[in-house]
């Protein structure tokens, strides 16, 4: 008895018909189809898919990213998609050279959800998201300086000595990694310290001394 | 650990003052009071929290130290538990903390990870909450049970019922230097030496 291959999902004969070489290939992985998509129409497709009537993958489950060890491989970004009504999912990845530059555009406006997920990729694979409205990291502090820690060339203890990642570490400053809105004192501004006030009037974040 | 290092090493001296029926009498009193009502100030972060609660809930029940105030200010408390692992983002926040502890204060680590790192040896893991905070008691396990912990109280409570006021260096307060930490560099570098259980480095490089 020999296993069917499973089919892909439909949506990827529509996006070769809608974006043609855009399309770079597809594959399917335990029952979930993968689409891989050039960068630069990464956003189009990701646009199409939400809206275009049969697709409508309205719910972005995830976005994240994988590092291969062999370094000729592309990094990946991954966009798990959902669509609530259909109760279909589809996984679009999108390959970037590690030579250029990492960037794609943001999906925010699209989903207000991508928001902390990109910021996210943004801080543990140093992915810039064009367009992201608020790009800082998310996960390690604003002055972490060691680099982006789930790429594949950063060493599993971090770059510097225990004594400097200490250092570094006590000397930034907790309150000054959120918003005035995070802290939920923008009603008692007129009340905080003077210092504390001018470090958030002028939207500074921590800063190593 | 005390309040603050005197500015002049000459004042560490407090002279006159050496162990006699008095002040023995007078430790007594006042450590068999601050023995037995430790309030502690729980730092739960992780893991090792939940047998922390379960140490401070009905069956094992910490009240039987005088310790079920919990104090969630850390102005009012004695004894820092920091009971889980300890990432670096965390660092400033746990020596913050400790700072605004009024003295006498004691600090535990409870478990693997607060103590050493634990099975965490990477980049996010503060390697043992020592480099950060001075610590009186360490608590082993992952997680150390209530016993583990109710132990290690008793420990604390011992090392307070041999204090003595007449010990200059009693209340000595290991205050951060300019880098804002209170151990030299090279000290912080070999305590957090990976331990036989930890992952090789060039794992992933
Ligand atoms: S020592 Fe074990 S139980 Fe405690 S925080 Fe670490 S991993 Fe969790």
């Amino acid at each position: 008895m020999t296993a069917t291959a499973p089919a892909p999902s439909p949506s990827v004969e529509a996006l070769r018909a809608a974006f043609g070489t855009a399309i770079l290939s597809h594959a399917v992985s335990c029952g979930d189809t993968i689409v891989l998509v050039d960068r630069h129409r990464a956003h189009d497709i990701l646009a199409w898919l939400k809206t275009t009537p049969g697709q409508e993958y309205n719910y972005l489950t995830d976005v994240t990213a994988v590092d291969y060890r062999d370094p000729g491989q592309p990094l990946e970004v991954v966009y798990q998609l959902r669509s609530l009504g259909r109760k279909a999912d589809l996984r679009i990845k999108v390959p970037l050279d590690k030579t250029g530059s990492l960037e794609v555009d943001s999906v925010f406006d699209l989903w207000r959800g991508a928001d902390w997920l990109e910021r996210e990729v943004f801080d543990m694979f140093g992915v810039t998201f064009a367009g992201h409205p608020d790009l800082r990291r998310i996960l390690m502090w604003d002055t972490y300086a060691e680099g982006h820690p789930l790429r594949k060339d950063f060493p599993l203890r971090g770059n510097f000595t225990r004594a400097e990642q200490t250092r570094q570490a006590l000397a930034a400053n907790p309150e000054a990694n959120y918003s005035i809105e995070e802290l939920s004192i923008a009603d008692a501004f007129s009340e905080l310290p003077d210092d504390m006030k001018r470090r958030l009037a002028a939207g500074q974040r921590g800063e190593l001394s | 650990m005390g309040l603050t290092l005197p500015a002049d090493p000459e004042m560490a001296e407090i002279p006159g003052v050496s162990p006699n029926w008095l002040t023995t009498r007078l430790d007594f009193l006042v450590n068999w009071g601050r023995a037995n009502s430790l309030w502690p100030m729980p730092f739960g972060t992780a893991c090792c929290a939940i047998e922390f609660m379960a140490t401070a809930a009905g069956r094992f029940d910490i009240s039987r130290f005088g310790m079920e105030r919990m104090s969630f200010s850390p102005r009012q408390a004695d004894v820092l538990i920091c009971a889980g692992r300890l990432p670096f983002k965390l660092a400033p926040i746990i020596r913050r903390v400790w700072d605004q502890m009024p003295q006498p204060k004691w600090a535990i680590s409870m478990g693997a990870c607060a103590s050493t790192g634990g099975i965490f040896d990477t980049y996010a893991m503060v390697q043992g909450i020592d480099t950060i905070i001075p610590v009186d008691v360490y608590v082993p396990g992952c997680p150390p049970r209530p016993e583990g912990l109710m132990y290690g109280i008793m420990l604390l409570q011992k090392k307070i019922k041999s204090e003595s006021i007449s010990d200059p260096t009693l209340r000595q307060e290991f205050l951060a230097n300019e880098q804002g930490f209170f151990l030299p560099p090279e000290k912080i570098d070999e305590i957090s030496e990976p331990f036989g259980n930890s992952v090789h480095q060039t794992r992933s490089a």
